[in-house]
């Protein structure tokens, strides 16, 4: 089972890579960009079996770090 | 007495080897050194040192791989029994991310790598990490790093004020740390994280001895203990 973790900073802690981005959208050319926020994804390869409480502990204990960090997680279904 | 005092080395530490060197100049002793693959500390330990570099290539984030190590398990069930930790820069970051410590390390706000020496106030010079300073001195430490924009909310932020667990505040303008904070201890004050490196400052032919003051700080509290 292929799943993706995407990783965002908090709402209310400064993003400065995506502050970073923002101006270098603005210089290209590019108005009305309100907000640039910078995240990661990361994609999953898993066993079948593995449990929805087993991906959260995942994310929780490695993948994001809570201080600073929500994640959202989606299932791909296998092809 | 000799003070038993280890430095954990991670895959891509580079600053071990100056901190060992820092703890055995002040306290006469040669520090053990650990493999971040070991699983456990060596016994009787004074004090345990995480130093700066880039663990494990700071993927995922800076410090996270090595928090999950082998031997950081070891390094938190001994802080949570009262052995000091002391980490500098990355060591910082792992102390972090291993919740030993509130908050987290981002990005510089600036986005630049920032190295130079920069003024530190001493914010609590009643900790063990700490007693040789001068409470509120002005002191000078180098600083190396690209994520050391310290990052906690709010309340907690009030929470370690409260207690006077902002050990040192930079002095001007280094990374965009919410209220330039540069180190914070953990409640029972064993722990100590801070992203300048005394141990590049151990006497004047480096550039400075301020950090000098910090290990023998240590040295003083727990060999007279």
């Amino acid at each position: 089972m292929k799943v993706r973790v995407f990783v965002s900073l908090k709402p209310g802690v400064l993003d400065p890579q995506g502050r970073a981005v923002h101006h270098a959208l603005e210089g290209l050319g590019f108005a009305g960009v309100d907000d640039v926020r910078v995240g990661r994804m990361i994609e999953l390869d898993v066993a079948d079996a593995t449990s929805d409480a087993a991906l959260e502990q995942m994310c929780q204990k490695l993948l994001a770090n809570m201080v600073i960090e929500n994640y959202r997680i989606e299932k791909l279904e296998t092809a | 007495m000799a003070f038993r005092a280890a430095v954990v080395t991670f895959p891509g530490s580079n600053c071990d080897r100056d901190l060992a060197v820092a703890l055995e100049k002040v306290s006469g002793t040669p520090a053990l050194r650990v493999w971040h693959g070991d699983a456990e500390l060596p016994e009787r330990l004074d004090f345990i040192a995480l130093p700066g570099g880039f663990s494990y290539g700071d993927y995922l984030r800076c410090g996270a791989m090595a928090a999950r190590s082998p031997i950081v398990r070891a390094v938190i069930e001994a802080a949570h029994a009262g052995v000091p930790v002391l980490g500098i820069c990355n060591g910082f970051q792992v102390l972090t991310e291993s919740g030993l410590l509130p908050g987290a390390l981002m990005r510089n706000a600036q986005l630049k790598f920032v190295c130079r020496t920069v003024p530190l106030t001493v914010e609590n010079s009643q900790s063990l990490f700490t007693g040789a300073y001068e409470q509120g001195a002005t002191i000078h430490l180098p600083v190396a790093h690209h994520d050391g924009n310290y990052f906690a909310d709010e309340a907690t932020l009030d929470r370690l004020e409260g207690e006077g667990r902002v050990a040192f505040r930079y002095g001007d303008a280094v990374n965009g740390s919410q209220r330039s904070i540069a180190g914070v201890l953990n409640a029972a004050g064993n722990v100590l994280g801070m992203m300048p490196h005394p141990e590049r400052a151990i006497e004047p032919e480096l550039g400075g001895s301020d950090g000098r003051t910090l290990f023998e700080s240590a040295v003083k509290a727990l060999v007279a203990a």
